[in-house]
């Protein structure tokens, strides 16, 4: 077993990779914004009281949780198209890696705004408030701040997952660093510059996370 | 008893700002209260008092609609609270009803429960914004005079996590009358404060009993507070009233055995 690093080769397939880490960026936002949306409407529609909804969302949001991500990646690409809805896999993965993650944000949500105390609810009712405003002008600006850090994960978490998307054929930077491997015989340098490269997105956005918890909490006064 | 058997609305004459007719409550087999039948009439100050676990607090919460009724009615200002007329019956009201009428009501609670993320005065702000419709000038404005009204001007930027309980206090009661409720309720207003501050909090009240003509209702473990400010006390044991009378009649005279205990525990205690 030899160790040769080759740094010419580094150097030649680096802007290929980088490349890659854009579409891979794009990927984990743009699941991650289907995820927030989403998440919130299912953490939302289990506070309905109305039984045959929460049920329903309570079962989804554990299928989803009991299921491995590849195989939801899997169904909606392959098994998609048998019900008559043809996707790309870009937009498959997205939607797949969304709806995942969805699971996961509507029970950090749903934990935020547990820990809302009572008080506040009989506040906004002894002030008359519709349910709407109570939401969004008292509740989920309180149920925010203890949320972000569990939020802030499932960004990191999001990310990681992308090179799932790799198995339906997105060329994130997984797909593009086994296809250089593929056409020049060489893994070390792409695989990890792949880890170099998650890593040096990874870290930070983690450390970014609670410097935005902290200014959430102070713009709110808490 | 049967719904027909209730009024769709009390006849001029015999309105009373708030009336309970035959309201009981249970929490599963636990009744908390008992066919309680209770008048409170317009610029009445109610003083309420009792063990704990006697109701008392309920009768407050059902008034504000926090808690849901089990049988009988509830009047304010002649009109079913929790109900509303159909087909000439009293049936369960609606959320579009049950809103119309909660905006007679104000409430103040043990612990406050002003909103952490808004200053002293966008707490007193929310309320006429959100609900009433008023412009930022006008509740602003309005919000002001109250916060003055109850000595918390100087406190209008503050979050409440930078005031003291009393301080809180005073705030959630000038954010409860800037909705310019006919009935306020308080809520043993004082019980989570300290009791140097307690003083701050209890002349606010008086204020609003000797310069406004506001109905109240008031659940306090403060005898000497309650007979001063009150024009009547009630007794309430077991999710009943047991007596009620004026203060200095209940307090000094009272009539049913139960009533004699708790004074007496009361003043051992103190």
């Amino acid at each position: 077993m030899s160790f040769n690093w080759r740094w010419d080769f580094t150097w030649e397939i680096l802007p290929r990779l980088l490349l890659a880490t854009l579409n891979t960026l794009i990927a984990a936002g743009a699941g991650y914004a289907i995820a927030l949306v989403l998440g919130l409407i299912l953490a939302l529609a289990q506070r309905t009281g109305w039984r045959p909804i929460t049920v329903a969302v309570r079962e989804f949001v554990e299928f989803i949780r009991s299921t491995p991500l590849v195989l939801q990646i899997f169904f909606v690409f392959y098994v998609g198209p048998q019900f008559g809805i043809r996707l790309s896999p870009w937009t498959s993965g997205m939607i797949a890696i969304g709806l995942h993650y969805s699971a996961y944000l509507s029970e950090v949500y749903r934990a935020g705004i547990d820990a809302v105390p009572r008080g506040q609810w009989e506040a906004c009712r002894a002030l008359n408030m519709s349910t709407r405003d109570t939401y969004v002008r008292i509740v989920i600006p309180q149920a925010l701040p203890p949320s972000i850090a569990g939020m802030g994960n499932y960004l990191v978490g999001i990310f990681k997952d992308t090179p799932m998307l790799s198995v339906i054929g997105v060329a994130e930077l997984m797909h593009t660093a086994n296809a250089i491997g593929s056409e020049s015989y060489r893994f070390l340098e792409p695989f990890t510059l792949v880890g170099l490269i998650y890593l040096a997105i990874s870290l930070p956005t983690a450390g970014l996370i609670r410097l935005f918890e902290g200014w959430v909490r102070r713009k709110l006064g808490m | 008893m049967d719904m027909s058997a209730y009024p769709l609305e009390l006849p001029e004459g015999d309105r009373p700002m708030v009336r309970f007719m035959n309201v009981t409550k249970r929490y599963g087999n636990l009744v908390v209260l008992d066919k309680l039948n209770l008048d409170v009439t317009e610029g009445e100050m109610v003083t309420i008092i009792g063990p704990s676990g006697s109701g008392k607090t309920t009768v407050l919460r059902m008034l504000m609609t926090l808690e849901t009724i089990n049988g009988g009615v509830i009047y304010v200002d002649g009109k079913p609270l929790t109900h509303m007329a159909r087909d000439g019956v009293l049936v369960a009201a609606d959320e579009r009803h049950l809103r119309k009428m909660r905006a007679s009501i104000g409430m103040c609670f043990q612990h406050f429960n002003l909103f952490p993320h808004m200053t002293a005065l966008q707490n007193c702000m929310e309320g006429p914004v959100q609900v009433l419709g008023l412009s930022r000038q006008e509740a602003r404005e309005r919000s002001e005079e109250l916060l003055t009204l109850v000595g918390m001007i100087d406190k209008k930027d503050q979050h409440p996590s930078r005031l003291s309980g009393g301080q809180q206090q005073r705030v959630a009661i000038a954010r409860a009358l800037a909705m310019r409720p006919k009935v306020m309720l308080f809520d043993e207003v004082t019980s989570a404060l300290d009791p140097e501050v307690i003083g701050e909090v209890t002349n606010v009240i008086r204020k609003l009993v000797s310069e406004h003509n506001l109905t109240m209702l008031m659940v306090t473990h403060q005898m000497g507070f309650a007979r001063d400010i009150s024009d009547r006390v009630c007794f309430f044991y077991a999710g009943k009233i047991e007596e009620q009378g004026p203060p200095d009649e209940l307090f000094d005279n009272p009539q049913r055995e139960r009533t004699k205990q708790f004074l007496s525990a009361v003043k051992e205690a103190d």
